[in-house]
């Protein structure tokens, strides 16, 4: 597929906030990006002429009932049937932090047999409590699954942000070490929290911001093409956006967040 | 009616607990605080049977993840 013919969507609701940050990403990737109101989606019904499907941070409906609940639910009740042919065609469905919560709570995520009909995980409220905005880093887990992952070598350490309340990765009690295994079975772990030279966090914060499962950042889908992170790659996108910027005397142009968004752009060139 | 949705035993309480060390600090002779939520839902329903139905679905559906949450519902009959 040629650069130019790569439309992203990135959707947007009431109380979403990173849109634009996202959008600009993709930009900068070459990319056509738009931002669209999930209304006109649902009126135009024309989700299927996009390749790429994000769901932008923020804080949807204001996060009421449970992050992420009523927009998965909105979804699902207006656009199921485009959202289930565009996640069937392998096309990719990006979730970042508000937008990695709708996916689990839409049951696209962790998606070991597909989409579920009721969420297989959950994120739950941060341990120790309260909103968290810190930059964090995180390794890379993936063994080649995630199409989001492509580009960054396995045990590669990525430093971006973090910034929200209910972010804690948990599956069910009773069958969270099974739960593990499967998402090591099917090289769906992408991300796991860890310290600046990739020691894993063991749970201690502040390397593990929110008290995650296994320290869990991010996951994808059994096929690799849905992934969900609570980080956020667009603000760390750029080399301004960085928090040491200005004592640096050199720095690169870019920042780590890009190699998310370059993974992901590089697989759609070279998908036929 | 009034469902109320609370953690499932043994997942993290940290809003629960914060307020039982608070109130521990405060002189009460506290054990724990669990958090529950609960929605008062007014509704038409022929039975109470298809009141609870209906609940129940609202719960899968919308107000409980099962992977963390556990749900009563407690039908009360209004005319």
């Amino acid at each position: 597929m040629k650069l130019e013919e790569i439309r992203v969507c990135v959707l947007r609701v009431g109380g979403t906030n990173c849109d634009a940050e996202t959008k600009r990403a993709f930009e900068n990737l070459g990319v056509q990006a738009e931002i669209l109101h999930i209304n006109e989606v649902v009126k135009s019904q024309n989700l299927l002429e996009y390749q790429v499907l994000v769901f932008p941070g923020g804080f949807s409906y204001g996060d009421y009932v449970r992050a992420g609940v009523i927009w998965a639910n909105w979804i699902l009740a207006k656009l199921g049937k485009e959202l289930k042919a565009f996640v069937e065609d392998d096309r990719p469905v990006f979730g970042i932090c508000n937008g990695f919560q709708v996916l689990v709570e839409a049951g696209l995520l962790p998606g070991f047999e597909g989409l579920s009909q009721y969420p297989e995980a959950a994120l739950a409220t941060n341990l120790p409590p309260g909103y968290n905005c810190r930059w964090v880093y995180l390794k890379c887990e993936n063994n080649g699954k995630c199409i989001f992952s492509g580009k960054i070598p396995k045990g590669k350490v990525l430093r971006v942000p973090v910034a929200h309340s209910e972010g804690r990765f948990i599956f069910t009690k009773e069958q969270e070490k099974k739960l593990l295994e499967k998402l090591y079975e099917n090289d769906q772990l992408v991300f796991r929290y860890c310290d600046r030279t990739g020691e894993y966090a063991e749970g201690n914060y502040p390397m593990n911001p929110n008290g995650s499962f296994h320290d869990i950042a991010g996951i994808c889908n059994s096929e690799g093409t849905i992934f969900g992170l609570m980080p956020h790659p667009e603000r760390a996108f750029y080399w301004w956006q960085q928090p040491n910027w200005t004592r640096q005397k050199r720095m690169p142009q870019y920042g780590d967040g890009k190699l998310i968004f370059e993974s992901l752009i590089n697989y759609l060139e070279k998908k036929s | 009616m009034r469902i109320a949705v609370a953690l499932k035993p043994g997942h993290s309480d940290p809003e629960g607990e914060t307020a039982t060390r608070l109130l521990k600090e405060l002189g009460y002779k506290v054990e724990t605080v669990n958090v529950s939520k609960v929605y008062n839902v007014f509704l038409e329903a022929r039975s109470r049977k298809e009141a609870v139905m209906k609940a129940e679905e609202m719960c899968k559906r919308l107000l409980a993840n099962p992977t963390k949450d556990k749900y009563t519902i407690v039908v009360e009959e209004q005319k």
